[in-house]
C-alpha cells in the first residue's frame, strides 16, 4: 500500500480522509464537536514534553511487536498468537528479576537478564504456535489464539497464586520490584532511554534482516511463494519457525520492558492488546519496515491522546481504537477498490 | 450436592452456552459456504451494546435482538464485499473489524455504562416444565434460550436435509462444481455469510438482555467469546450439532470451574475459568493433526496393522474444512 | 438432438482459440474432437456447454433452434450436458446426495424416489454404484458413470465427454464405450474429444480434427490413422540437423522404478542417462510424464524400484538432497512453483548462489544480475520482479537460475507458450550450459517437432505405460504421433518402433 507510487498515495490519501469523515460521522451521533475531539487529542499526546514522554513509553513496546510482526508476515505467517508472547516476555522476566531479589550483583546486569529472560521466554511461546502450525496442522491464527488464553490464566495464576502479594492476592498484580531493578529513567519523564533505544535497534535490526540478509531473502521467499521456495532449495518449514521465534523474541522483549520500564511488576493485563495493534499497525505499512516507525508513533500518539477524552468530553477512550481500526480498515477496502477497477485500465 | 442444585447448574449451562451457539450456528453457515467471518469478536460486543442500548431506549426487548441481528448483518456484509467483490484477504478484514467493533461497543456504550435495563424473563414451558428432571433442565429457560435450540435443528436440518443446504455444502466444497450445477457462488456467499452474520448478531443480545443483563463495557467480561466462538466452530467439523455439543461443553467446563472451586481452594478461580482453552487447543491438535503431510508418512511407514488402526483413530477425529474455505471463486 | 454450431470464434487477448469453426453433428452419432494440446476443443466444449461464451457473431443451433447458453445451467436446461476431465462433484459428499444436487424441486428433496431414479439409471447401464458411499471412495471411472446417469437424469440429450478415457481401467473403458454406443442408438448426440486416436477410430462415426484453432478436416469411417495425424500434427516435419550428443558417464540410473498416484501406476522403468544426453519425454498431457520426472527429481517418491544419481543411491531421498547433487527442476508453471512473485531478477540471482556470510553484497548481487540478464537476453532490470517479465523472459530467468555444478536438469514444457526465437535461443543456452557441466537433460514437451529436434533418446508415455528408450533419429513424426495416440504398442506395453 505505502509502497506503491503516485496513484496508490491518492488511495490512501482517499483512505485517510473516509477514516476521519466516518469517526467524525460517529463522534457528531454522540453530540460531540469532532473538532474539539481531535484537538484534545492532539494536545494530550504532544501538547507537553511530559504527556509526549508517555507517548513513547506506549510507542516502545508497539514497535517492538511491530518489528517482530513484520518477520512473521514476511514468511506470510499470522501471528496472532503475539499478544501471548508479549505475556510470556513479562513472565519470563519477573521470574528472572525474582531469582535474583536478595542478590548482590549488579542491578543492571540483573535487569539484563530479566530482559534476556522475557526474549527467550517469548520465543519460546511462539515457537509453540509454529510446531502446532508445523507438525499439528493447527492454523498459527487459531493456535495463536488459544495460546493466548492460555498465558492469561498463566499470568492470573501466578499473581493468584505462588507470586501472591503479601497479605492478599488481587488484581494489581504481584509485589512492585524494587527501584534499583528499574531501567534507568529520564528524570520527571517516565520514559527510558534505554527501552526506546532497544526498540529502534530492534526495528532497525529487523530492517536489515528483511533488507539485507540472505536469511531475509528466504523468509520473504517462503512467505512469497512456499512452493517456489522449496524448489529453489529453501528449507521452507524451517524457515516458517525461525520467523516465529523472531517474533516471539521482540515480543517478549515488549513484555519484559513493560515489567523493566513501565510496571516493575506482573499484572493481570501486561500485553495492553499491543500484539494486536501491532497486527494493525504492519498490516497498515503495507509490512515495509521504513513505515513502521512514524506509523507505530500516530497509534501510539491516538492511544496517549485518547486517555483525557473521559476527563475533558466524558467520552470513551476507546475513541483511539476506533480511529485506528477504521482507518486501517478504509486502507484496506480502498485497496481493494483500487486492485479492482484501476490497475485493469 | 443434591439433585436439585444439579438441575439449577446444567439449566444455567443451557442458557450459557444459547448465545456461543448462535455465534457457531452463524460461523458454521459463514464458512460453510466459503467465507471466514473472523469479525466474530468485535461483533459480539458491539451488538451485545447496541442490543441493550436500543433495548433501554425503545423499552422494546424485541427491538434490541432486532438491532443485534442488523448489525451483524451489517458488518458480515463488509466482510463479503471486501472478500468476494474487492477478493481482499478475509483473514485482515476480518481481524480489522474484530478489533475496531469492539472499540466501538466501548466507545459508544460509555452512556449505557452500568444503567439497568430490561432483560428477558424465564419463560418456562407449560406442560412440559413438569416432566421431571428435562423439564427443569430444558423447559423453565428464557426465550433466547429455546431459539437457540431451534437454530442449532434448524441449521442441521438446512445443512443436511434440504436441495439449498446441500448446494451450501457443494458451495464450500468445489464451487465450480456447484457452478455447473447451477448454483450462484458469488450470490450464495453473500447470502449466507449476511445470515450467518445475523445469527452472530443474536449472540450479542442473547448476553447484554438475558445472560449476563446490562452493559458493563470493558468489565463486561465478553472480550475473548467470539474467539472462543471460533474454535468452537472448528472443533465441531463445521456441523452446527457437533460445534453445539462444543458449545455446551465448554460452558459446562466453565460451570464446572466455578463448582469446583470451593474444593480446589489453591487454584484461583480466574484459571478454572479458562481451563477449557488448553483443551481446546489440544482438541484442534487432535483435529488437525491426521491432515499433516509427516503423519502420512509417518504411517505409510508402519506395519499394516498398526497403520490400519492408527489411520482409523485419526480420520474418526479429523474435521477438514470446506475445501474451497477462504478460496476466491471465479468463473474459469 | 441435432447440434449445429455455426462461425463460432473466441479470442483470449490477441490469440485466437477458436477461429471460425462450423460443425454440424446428427441425432444418433458419437462425434469425435481430435486434436493435440491447446488446439481449442476445450475451449469449443467449454462454450458449448456454457462455461464460456463465444464472441458475437457465432450461433449455436439445436434441433434447428437458436439458442443462447450462459452457463452451465442454461446448457442442461436447453439439454447439452458436459463430463468433465476432472470429475465435478463433491468427493466428501455421498454419491445419491452427488446425484441429486443441482435438480430443482422442493425444499425437502424426497431421497426415496430420487433413490429409485438412480438405481433404475446405473441398473439401464449396467453400473454398480452404490448411493450410500462416499465419492472420495470411488475411482475416477465410477465417478464418471454417477456423472453420466446424472446428466441423464437432468436431461441431457447432448453428452460431451472430454478425455473420458484418461485414468480409468480398461474395463470401465469397455463398459463407457458400450454405454455410448448405446445412448447413441436411443438418439442421443455424444462429442467424444480426445487426442487417444485407437479411442476415436473406435467408437466414433465422425471425426471432426482441430489445429490451432480451427477446424482442419472431417473424417468418416473407416479412419486413416495417418490421415488423423497428419492432420493434427500439421504437415510432415521436416528437422533441422541434428547433432548426436557424445555422452559420457551415466549421471541417472533408474532401476525398475515404479510410481503410482490416484490416477496411474507406471510399472519397472528402467534408464541410464549419461552426461551430455537429452531425453525426451513425449506424450499427451496426464500420461505418466509429470510423475515420472518428479520422481528424477526427488519430489515424488518411488514405490518401488532404486533411484542412482551418480552412482549414488538417493531412493527415497527428498528434492533438496536430489538438488545438492546437481539436480535443477524447471517447473511447468513458472509464476506457481518456479518463480517467487514479487521478489526481483536479483532477488532470485542471489537466492539460487550459495550465501556468501550472513549479509547480501546488494552491489555484487547487481553486477550478477546485471551479468545474466544480458549473457542470457532478458528483457527486463535487475530490479524487474518476475511477473513483469513476459513467458519468455520468464523462462530465461529460469534458466539462468540453473545452479552449477549441474548434473541434471528436469524441464516440463520449456518452450511451451514462447515465441519461435525464444524456442531457438532457450535450447541453444540450455544445450550450452549442459556441455559446459556434462549435465544430462529429460525434458517434456507435447510439441512433437521439439521432441524430436532436441532428444538424443525418447520416451513415449501413454495412460501410465512407458516405452523403452528410442532412438530419436530413427523414428517419424507420424510414428511418434501413433504412439502417443496409443497405437503400435505391444502387448507387454513396450512400443514397437
Amino acid at each position: 500500500m505505502l509502497k506503491s507510487k503516485a496513484g496508490g498515495f491518492i488511495f490512501q490519501l482517499i483512505a485517510f480522509m473516509l477514516a476521519m469523515v466516518f469517526v467524525s460521522l460517529i463522534l457528531l451521533a454522540v453530540g460531540a464537536s469532532p473538532l474539539d475531539a481531535y484537538k484534545n487529542m492532539l494536545t494530550g499526546s504532544v501538547g507537553s514534553m511530559r504527556k509526549f514522554a508517555e507517548v513513547l513509553v506506549s510507542f516502545v513496546p508497539l514497535l517492538l511487536v511491530t518489528a517482530g510482526l513484520l518477520i512473521t508476515f514476511s514468511a506470510g505467517l499470522w501471528n496472532i498468537g503475539v499478544e501471548g508472547q508479549i505475556v510470556l516476555g513479562a513472565i519470563g522476566s519477573v521470574w528472572v528479576l525474582r531469582q535474583f531479589v536478595d542478590s548482590s550483583l549488579p542491578p543492571a546486569l540483573i535487569i539484563t537478564l530479566s530482559i534476556l529472560g522475557g526474549m527467550v521466554a517469548g520465543a519460546v511461546w511462539a515457537s509453540f504456535a509454529g510446531m502446532l502450525k508445523t507438525f499439528g496442522g493447527v492454523n498459527e491464527i487459531f493456535g495463536g489464539l488459544g495460546l493466548n488464553f492460555v498465558s492469561t490464566a498463566l499470568t492470573l495464576y501466578l499473581i493468584f497464586g505462588p507470586w501472591k502479594r503479601e497479605g492478599v492476592a488481587s488484581m494489581s498484580g504481584t509485589e512492585p520490584f524494587p527501584d534499583v531493578f528499574s531501567l534507568p529513567q529520564i528524570p520527571d519523564l517516565r520514559i527510558s532511554p534505554y527501552a526506546l533505544a532497544i526498540a529502534l535497534v530492534a526495528v532497525l535490526i529487523v530492517y536489515f534482516i528483511l533488507q539485507g540478509t540472505y536469511f531475509g531473502l528466504k523468509i520473504k521467499a517462503v512467505g512469497k511463494n512456499i512452493r517456489a521456495a522449496y524448489l529453489l532449495g529453501i528449507p521452507t518449514w524451517q524457515y516458517s519457525l525461525y520467523s516465529f521465534l523472531i517474533c516471539g523474541a521482540l515480543a517478549g522483549v515488549a513484555g519484559a520492558l513493560q515489567v523493566t520500564a513501565v510496571y516493575h511488576r506482573l499484572i493481570p493485563s501486561i500485553s495492553s492488546g499491543y500484539g494486536y495493534l501491532g497486527l494493525m499497525v504492519a498490516m497498515l505499512v503495507n509490512y515495509q519496515a521504513v513505515w513502521a516507525v512514524p506509523v507505530a508513533l500516530l497509534f501510539a500518539a491516538l492511544n496517549i491522546g485518547s486517555i483525557q477524552l473521559p476527563i475533558v468530553m466524558k467520552l470513551d477512550s476507546s475513541l483511539s481504537g476506533v480511529l485506528q481500526g477504521v482507518l486501517v480498515l478504509f486502507v484496506l477496502l480502498t485497496e481493494g477498490v483500487r486492485q479492482k477497477f484501476v490497475k485493469k485500465v | 450436592m443434591n439433585q436439585e442444585t444439579l438441575l439449577v447448574g446444567l439449566a444455567g449451562v443451557l442458557a450459557a452456552a444459547a448465545p456461543i451457539i448462535f455465534a457457531v450456528v452463524g460461523e458454521t453457515l459463514s464458512e460453510r459456504a466459503g467465507v471466514i467471518n473472523l469479525s466474530m469478536n468485535g461483533t459480539i460486543l458491539l451488538t451485545a451494546m447496541s442490543g441493550f442500548a436500543v433495548a433501554y431506549t425503545t423499552d422494546s426487548i424485541f427491538l434490541g435482538f432486532l438491532a443485534g441481528m442488523l448489525i451483524g448483518a451489517l458488518v458480515a456484509l463488509v466482510v463479503a464485499f471486501a472478500s468476494i467483490t474487492l477478493k481482499q484477504s478475509q483473514v485482515a478484514i476480518g481481524f480489522v473489524l474484530a478489533l475496531t467493533c469492539r472499540d466501538l461497543a466501548y466507545f459508544l456504550g460509555n452512556p449505557f455504562m452500568g444503567v439497568s435495563g430490561p432483560r428477558l424473563q424465564a419463560m418456562p414451558i407449560s406442560g412440559l416444565n413438569d416432566i421431571p428432571v428435562l423439564g427443569p433442565l430444558f423447559f423453565r429457560q428464557e426465550m433466547s434460550t429455546y431459539i437457540s435450540y431451534l437454530a442449532i435443528f434448524l441449521a442441521w436440518l438446512w445443512i443436511y436435509r434440504t436441495r439449498p443446504g446441500l448446494m451450501l455444502q457443494g458451495i464450500g466444497e468445489k464451487p465450480a462444481a456447484a457452478y455447473i450445477r447451477g448454483a450462484n457462488v458469488n450470490l450464495m456467499r453473500y447470502v449466507y455469510t449476511v445470515i450467518g452474520g445475523a445469527l452472530i448478531g443474536l449472540a450479542g443480545p442473547t448476553y447484554s438482555l438475558g445472560v449476563r443483563a446490562g452493559w458493563m463495557g470493558t468489565i463486561s467480561g465478553l472480550d475473548g467469546i467470539g474467539w472462543i466462538a471460533l474454535s468452537i466452530t472448528i472443533f465441531g467439523g463445521w456441523n452446527p450439532a457437533r460445534a453445539a455439543f462444543g458449545a455446551y461443553l465448554f460452558a459446562f467446563l466453565q460451570w464446572l470451574g466455578l463448582v469446583l472451586q470451593p474444593v480446589l481452594t489453591q487454584v484461583p478461580s480466574q484459571v478454572l475459568q479458562v481451563a477449557p482453552f488448553p483443551l481446546m487447543i489440544l482438541t484442534l491438535l487432535l483435529v488437525n493433526i491426521g491432515n499433516t503431510e509427516w503423519v502420512d508418512r509417518t504411517l505409510a511407514a508402519m506395519p499394516e496393522s498398526a497403520r490400519k488402526f492408527t489411520a482409523k483413530v485419526l480420520r474418526a477425529m479429523r474435521a477438514s474444512p470446506p475445501a474451497a474455505l477462504g478460496v476466491p471463486f471465479e468463473r474459469d | 438432438m441435432n447440434v449445429e454450431l455455426k462461425n463460432i470464434h473466441k479470442h483470449f487477448g490477441k490469440t485466437y482459440a477458436n477461429k471460425g469453426i462450423d460443425l454440424t453433428v446428427q441425432s444418433g452419432t458419437i462425434q469425435g474432437i481430435l486434436g493435440e494440446n491447446g488446439a481449442g476443443k476445450s475451449t469449443l466444449m467449454k462454450i458449448l456447454s456454457g462455461f464460456i461464451q463465444a464472441d458475437p457473431g457465432g450461433e449455436i443451433i439445436l434441433d434447428g433452434k437458436s439458442v443462447v447458453i450462459n452457463s452451465p445451467a442454461d446448457a442442461i436446461h436447453v439439454g447439452v450436458g458436459m463430463l468433465h476431465q476432472d470429475p465435478l462433484d463433491f468427493p466428501p459428499m455421498r454419491v445419491l446426495d452427488n446425484f441429486l444436487l443441482g435438480r430443482s424441486g422442493g425444499l425437502f428433496p424426497n431421497r426415496t424416489s430420487v433413490r429409485q431414479d438412480f438405481l433404475n439409471l446405473a441398473r439401464q447401464f449396467d453400473f454398480s454404484l452404490d448411493p450410500d458411499n462416499y465419492v472420495d471412495a470411488l475411482t475416477v471411472g465410477e465417478r464418471q458413470q454417477l456423472e453420466i446417469i446424472r446428466l441423464l437424469w437432468m436431461g441431457a440429450r447432448v453428452l460431451i465427454l472430454d478425455e473420458p478415457t484418461t485414468g480409468i481401467s480398461a474395463s470401465q473403458k469397455q463398459k463407457l464405450f458400450a454405454t455410448l454406443k448405446k445412448l447413441a442408438e436411443q438418439g442421443m448426440t455424444i462429442i467424444f474429444v480426445s487426442h487417444k486416436l485407437e479411442d476415436v477410430e473406435f467408437l466414433c462415426n465422425q471425426v471432426a480434427v482441430l489445429r490451432a484453432g480451427e477446424l482442419v478436416g472431417m473424417t468418416k469411417p473407416p479412419f486413416e490413422t495417418s490421415t488423423l495425424v497428419e492432420l493434427m500434427f500439421g504437415k510432415v516435419v521436416t528437422l533441422g540437423d541434428r547433432q548426436p550428443a557424445k555422452t559420457g558417464d551415466t549421471v541417472l540410473s533408474l532401476q525398475n522404478v515404479s510410481l503410482e498416484d490416484v490416477r496411474l501406476k507406471i510399472k519397472n522403468v528402467n534408464l541410464d542417462l549419461r552426461a551430455g544426453e537429452v531425453i525426451g519425454l513425449a506424450g499427451l498431457e496426464g500420461s505418466g510424464q509429470g510423475m515420472f520426472i518428479r520422481a528424477c527429481a526427488g519430489l515424488v517418491r518411488p514405490v518401488g524400484g532404486k533411484v542412482f544419481l551418480k552412482g549414488r543411491d538417493l531412493t527415497g531421498k527428498a528434492y533438496h538432497a536430489f538438488k545438492h547433487q546437481g539436480v535443477n527442476f524447471l517447473p511447468a508453471s513458472r509464476l506457481e512453483e518456479g518463480l517467487v512473485p514479487g521478489l526481483s531478477l536479483t532477488d532470485h540471482f542471489i537466492l539460487a548462489e550459495e550465501p556468501t556470510g550472513v549479509f547480501i553484497d546488494r552491489v555484487a548481487g547487481q553486477r550478477l544480475a546485471e551479468d545474466r540478464i544480458k549473457s542470457f537476453n532478458i528483457r527486463g532490470t535487475p530490479t524487474s520482479t518476475v511477473e513483469s517479465l513476459s513467458g519468455g523472459n520468464q523462462q530465461r530467468a529460469e534458466l539462468a537460475l540453473l545452479q552449477s555444478p549441474l548434473s541434471l536438469v528436469l524441464l516440463e514444457h520449456p518452450t511451451r507458450g514462447l515465441d519461435i526465437e525464444s524456442v531457438i535461443y532457450i535450447w541453444s543456452k540450455l544445450k550450452d550450459r549442459c556441455k559446459q557441466d556434462g549435465a544430462a537433460i529429460i525434458f517434456i514437451s507435447s510439441d512433437l517437432e521439439e521432441v524430436l529436434q532436441y532428444s538424443d533418446r525418447l520416451l513415449v508415455f501413454f495412460s501410465g505405460k512407458v516405452s523403452e528408450p528410442i532412438d530419436a533419429a530413427t523414428i517419424s513424426v507420424e510414428q511418434l504421433g501413433q504412439l502417443i495416440g496409443g497405437k503400435g504398442w505391444t502387448q507387454k506395453g513396450d512400443a514397437n518402433a
